[in-house]
């Protein structure tokens, strides 16, 4: 077995030294019944092997990468620099612990201080986290975040929110017995969730771009939920959009939650992705999640340690702001990186790359006879609103190789109002002819 | 002074000074400031071609307000990373003794598996018949997890451990809902129990009661029964404990919680003593979370992304959440909602907790792990972590205290007894193991044992490593008692930082790089 | 004007314009040092025994029980300023919030100072 570097020989050894005749003698207070069980497990395989297996499994799937993709609704595919995955496979940083002992993890300690640094710079706010799991817990605990912070547990919930968001918000803010909110299903940012206020609200949550792509304006919806004393949660989806609109932060969001994945990670189908947290300086201990702060060390010289860690669940037991226990460290890390690479400037490139791209497809698409384009004001991302169930349609690109989007019924399966909307995603990613052939393959499956 | 034909000396000489270097570099330990410090706020590291120009359906929203991040070319990034990467400890280094983390290796196989474009490159809302493998491959991990824990159900979506806890708890609640037994709001957790456990009862709307720790360092079974009545949701249990011992009356514990109508969740923080060995399911657990980063390898990344699955008893398996993975011949299907589980004939199910799948790169590195190692590689790997943390426990004892007699499961657990008197305290012992070239191991957890130390070697660590480490803490015991305890209180000497100042982090918050702050 | 003490570590202090409580100085010193301390609003009122006010060290968080029901009428907004006089001095320039009592046989419970030295010796 090759993991394993003891011998027979070592093993017997070693039980000579502890003074046990057998493995089993150390396994003495497991009742006799139920120990050494049965398993019907296949043996230990070489590395060959599990290849041939997994690479089956693997080339039965579509990958992103592999054709016209448009794909997206909380996970978008972007092109990564290289050295993004080199870096971040280094075995200091890939088999390291969470950074404890500060006096032998600065590594992770800088790049996690950097990376604090460039999402409260992206999303306009005063101080960001080490990062969450997803964006949709990252919601979540948002929405519990707030109630701590207002002492009211009522959350409003945009009819534009992710609706997976949405679900795992509710999931969370009902467990304790709070009530949600939820708006109807809004393709034209025209809810007034101002009216939904009412005197138990905690917090109002939106997305911007919403789920089908609005760009949406905060500033009013902010200065009406500071004057009632609830907290504006902005939800961000698609993290790259931040290079050409403006930030929630601008806008006055109190909290920003948001899916980083576009920048540094690939589309996983699903997971690891890394969640973005950021909010103001003074609801800073209300906060989820983990920090890592400046400070120095015994001799004088900058360094970083994890910080603020008596909201946490080591400390706080039962009274900690949150159970969570990890980050999405690596997942962080690739963020970092990617956005290093970037800088400002190279984030405003691939951010205008996206929204042309997108710009494109929807003039491409709209086109085609029977096809409505819902989204007037949008990013990389956009509604249409087709002559035929969208999910029919999506198969039948798909026997095409055109991945053409995400149905509403994907989304919405029990509401049909939404099952002849297909969401369009397009990045930097996507060429002319991908466009080309997708408005060919759309026309034909209308036709 | 021996020369060779140009001049340059061969061998060297002199006894060494300690210097101060211009750079603040020393040798191979390169001092690296942060990336908002190199004057790069116009540059990038990327090539994208000019924007055509023209579009804009961005209107008012459009961002004018700089950022103020700055963009490293390729060779500058490369190595900031690297250098920042030479400042971190890892178990590709070294030994990484942190008790209830199990750092145990990380195959690159694993790696090389999640990076085919067929898993890494798949979108989790794509049309699921072209998606048919990555749902296999869920389905196939589920089955090795439900098989290993002789469990009937698993939910797989959770993120981390703590989340799979989160699930699992929520599962209970639904369960204790749907009989009409909301009132049941007490969960008994164990003193030494980990801060998550109480975490995560208190998210989920329930009342924590500890129960006692008997003098073996299990739980106080005399004491677990007195609290026992009908207001009781169920225990939390950490099997193996988190004293690093086997619960003995754990079935008895099981049978007593079910009597009174609650259920039990294990917390499966410490599976690697016992996976391949023991089936929870023959234990009477109802719930409990595996850590696919702890027990299945997937690497700990600094601090994430975890992965914690929830296998379930019959009894809570229709509580899981949506989504899940559902077979049919050679086809898979995801059930998305809880209307649709229900439309499938699988009752009410639970509400999502995460936006897609669940951490499906994790998966595929857990199960490559799991296909090599087999069913007799993961009972090997098993009994191997075990004995090489008896063997520790039996080294160290000549000079060190143990908590509790007897064996140990995969951990073994020391008390601060063996320091008393010397002036050094447990954590000054861990910092002088970093000069020595070694992670510390876990401290002062479990809270029930006085200035505990928890050493958990994993089955990774050869014996001749094994043997360099238990001499060098031997060796350190012993200096310890000789009246050595400046050499302790000023360790690390030798690390890229000396002990960090944590208070004022902690009273001033500087938490983003900001220029004034600077 | 005599100081009484609790089992859980405050201090109280009664005089004409109310209670005024702290840590001890014991509690300060196992806490380490504070970083931050929470006060309560003033106009809030406490039960003997709720959660009033929250002091944290770095690796302790700790709450502070009402020792006696009251009012809060003052607070000390120097140590939520600059925690660090919570270990430089306890049991008066550190004082976290003046209570007007509303039931004053909460008193009676409490310990004197050689009671509490008396507890202290007995942890």
């Amino acid at each position: 077995m090759r993991y394993l570097p003891l011998s027979a020989d070592d093993r017997r050894q070693m039980l000579e030294t502890i003074g046990a005749r057998s493995i089993d003698d150390l396994y003495a207070d497991v009742p006799k019944t139920v120990l050494n069980a049965a398993f019907d497990l296949p043996a230990h395989k070489g590395e060959l092997e599990v290849e041939r297996m997994m690479g089956a499994m693997a080339a039965k799937n579509r990958a992103a990468g592999a054709g016209p993709f448009f794909v997206g609704c909380g996970a978008y595919k972007h092109h990564t620099p290289a050295s993004v995955d080199h870096i971040i496979q280094r075995s200091e940083f890939l088999t390291s612990y969470t950074p404890y002992q500060p006096e032998i993890a600065q590594g992770t300690l800088q790049y996690l201080f950097e990376f604090q640094s460039q999402v409260a710079a992206l999303t306009g706010m005063d101080v960001a986290n080490a990062s969450m799991y997803d964006g949709s817990t990252a919601c979540a605990e948002a929405a519990l975040m707030a109630r701590r912070v207002t002492k009211r547990g009522k959350v409003v919930l945009s009819g534009a929110l992710h609706p997976h968001y949405a679900a795992v918000t509710r999931t969370n803010v009902e467990l304790l017995g709070e009530r949600v909110v939820q708006m109807p299903i809004d393709t034209q940012a025209s809810e007034d969730l101002a009216a939904a206020i009412d005197g138990d609200t905690s917090c109002v949550i939106v997305q911007t771009p919403d789920v089908f792509g609005n760009l949406r304006d905060l500033t009013g919806l902010a200065q009406e939920c500071r004057a009632k004393g609830v907290l504006l949660v902005a939800v961000v989806t698609e993290i790259m959009s931040l290079g050409a609109v403006k930030s929630p932060g601008e806008m006055g969001a109190d909290i920003v939650v948001g899916e980083g994945q576009s920048i540094g990670n690939g589309l996983n189908f699903g997971g690891p992705y890394v969640g973005l947290f950021a909010t103001r300086e003074k609801l800073l201990r209300q906060t989820p999640g983990r920090y890592c702060g400046q400070t120095v060390d015994a001799d004088g010289k900058r360094g970083f340690v994890l910080t603020l860690s008596t909201r946490e669940q080591h400390i706080r037991r039962d009274k900690a702001t949150s159970n969570i226990c990890t980050n999405s460290g690596l997942c962080a890390l690739a963020f970092t990186i990617h956005m290093t690479l970037l800088g400002e400037a190279g984030l405003r490139r691939v951010a205008a790359l996206n929204h042309e791209a997108a710009c494109r497809t929807a003039d491409a698409l709209s086109k085609i006879p029977g096809v409505q384009l819902l989204t007037s004001s949008f990013f990389n991302e956009f509604a249409l609103r087709l002559p035929k169930n969208a999910t029919k349609v999506v198969e039948k690109l798909a026997a095409d190789d055109i991945l053409a989007g995400v149905p509403g019924e994907r989304l919405w399966p029990h509401d049909s109002e939404a099952h002849d909307i297909l969401i369009v995603a397009a990045t930097e990613c996507v060429s002319d002819e991908d466009i080309a052939a997708y408005a060919k393959s759309l026309s034909k499956a209308l036709a | 002074m021996t020369m060779n034909s140009q001049g340059r000396q061969t061998k060297g000489d002199g006894a060494s000074v300690d210097v101060e270097t211009f750079t603040g570099n020393r040798a191979l330990q390169i001092e690296e400031s942060l990336i908002f410090e190199k004057d790069a706020f116009a540059a990038t590291g990327v090539d994208f071609p000019e924007p055509k120009g023209g579009a804009d359906r961005l209107g008012a929203m459009k961002r004018e307000a700089p950022f103020n991040l700055p963009g490293l070319s390729e060779p500058e990034a490369m190595r900031h990373y690297v250098r920042l990467s030479q400042k971190n400890y890892a178990i590709d280094m070294g030994p990484f003794p942190l008790g209830s983390c199990t750092m145990k290796h990380n195959a690159r196989l694993n790696e090389k598996m999640a990076r085919l474009p067929g898993f890494g490159d798949v979108h989790p809302l794509q049309p699921q018949s072209t998606v048919q493998g990555a749902l296999e491959l869920i389905d196939t991990l589920a089955n090795w997890l439900m098989e290993l824990t002789g469990m009937p159900a698993v939910a797989m979506s959770p993120k981390a451990g703590a989340h799979g806890e989160l699930c699992g708890m929520m599962a209970i609640k639904a369960a204790l809902d749907a009989r009409g037994e909301s009132h049941r709001k007490r969960v008994l957790a164990p003193e030494s129990a980990h801060g998550t456990n109480p975490a995560t009862a208190a998210q989920c709307g329930f009342v924590v009661d500890a129960i006692p720790a008997d003098d073996t360092g299990r739980v106080d079974l005399e004491a677990f029964r007195a609290r026992l009545g009908p207001d009781v949701a169920g225990i939390m249990v950490t099997n193996p404990n988190t004293c690093g011992l086997f619960e003995r009356d754990i079935k008895a514990i099981a049978d007593a919680v079910h009597e009174v109508g609650g259920y039990f969740y294990c917390d499966g923080a410490n599976f690697n003593a016992i996976a391949g060995k023991v089936r929870p399911g023959d234990l009477g657990v109802d719930a409990m979370h595996i850590n696919l980063h702890k027990t299945f390898s997937t690497p700990h990344g600094g601090g994430g992304p975890g992965s914690g699955p929830v296998v379930l008893s019959a009894a809570l398996a229709p509580f899981a959440p949506v989504p899940y993975v559902v077979r049919e011949g050679e086809k898979f299907h995801l059930v998305e909602t809880r209307r649709a589980a229900k439309a499938e004939g699988e009752g009410e199910a639970g509400g999502r907790i995460t936006a897609f799948q669940g951490q499906m790169g994790m998966f595929v590195r857990a199960l490559a792990y799991m296909l090599s190692h087999g069913g007799d590689g993961i009972r090997q790997a098993s009994e191997d972590a075990v004995l090489n943390a008896n063997y520790v426990l039996a080294r160290l004892s000549k000079e060190m205290s143990p908590a509790f007699p007897g064996y140990c499961m995969h951990e073994a657990l020391f008390d601060d007894a063996f320091l008393k008197g010397t002036g050094v305290e447990t954590l000054d012992f861990a910092k002088a193991m970093i000069d020595e070239g070694y992670h510390p191991m876990t401290m002062y957890f479990p809270l029930v044992v006085h200035g505990a130390m928890l050493i958990e070697p994993t089955e990774s660590e050869s014996r001749q490593e094994l043997d360099l480490f238990c001499d060098a803490l031997l060796d350190l015991a012993k200096k310890a008692r000789a009246g050595e305890a400046a050499r302790f209180k000023a360790s690390p000497m030798l690390s890229p930082r000396r002990r960090l100042d944590e208070t004022a982090a902690a009273r001033k918050p500087i938490l983003r790089w900001a220029r004034e702050a600077q | 004007m005599t100081t009484k003490y609790t089992k859980d570590h405050e201090w109280v202090r009664f005089d004409d314009s109310g209670a005024t409580i702290g840590v001890s100085a014991h509690a300060a010193e196992q806490l380490g040092d504070v970083v931050f301390v929470e006060l309560p609003e003033i106009g809030k009122t406490f039960n003997k025994g709720d959660d009033m006010a929250v002091v944290e060290s770095v690796k302790a968080a700790s709450d502070v029980y009402a020792p006696i029901s009251g009012e809060v009428i003052e607070i000390n907004q120097a140590v939520v300023d600059d925690p660090a006089q919570v270990n430089a001095d306890p049991e008066a320039g550190a004082w976290f919030v003046k209570l007007k009592p509303t039931n004053p046989a909460d008193a009676d419970g409490l310990m004197d100072a050689a009671a509490y030295k008396a507890f202290l010796a007995t942890i």
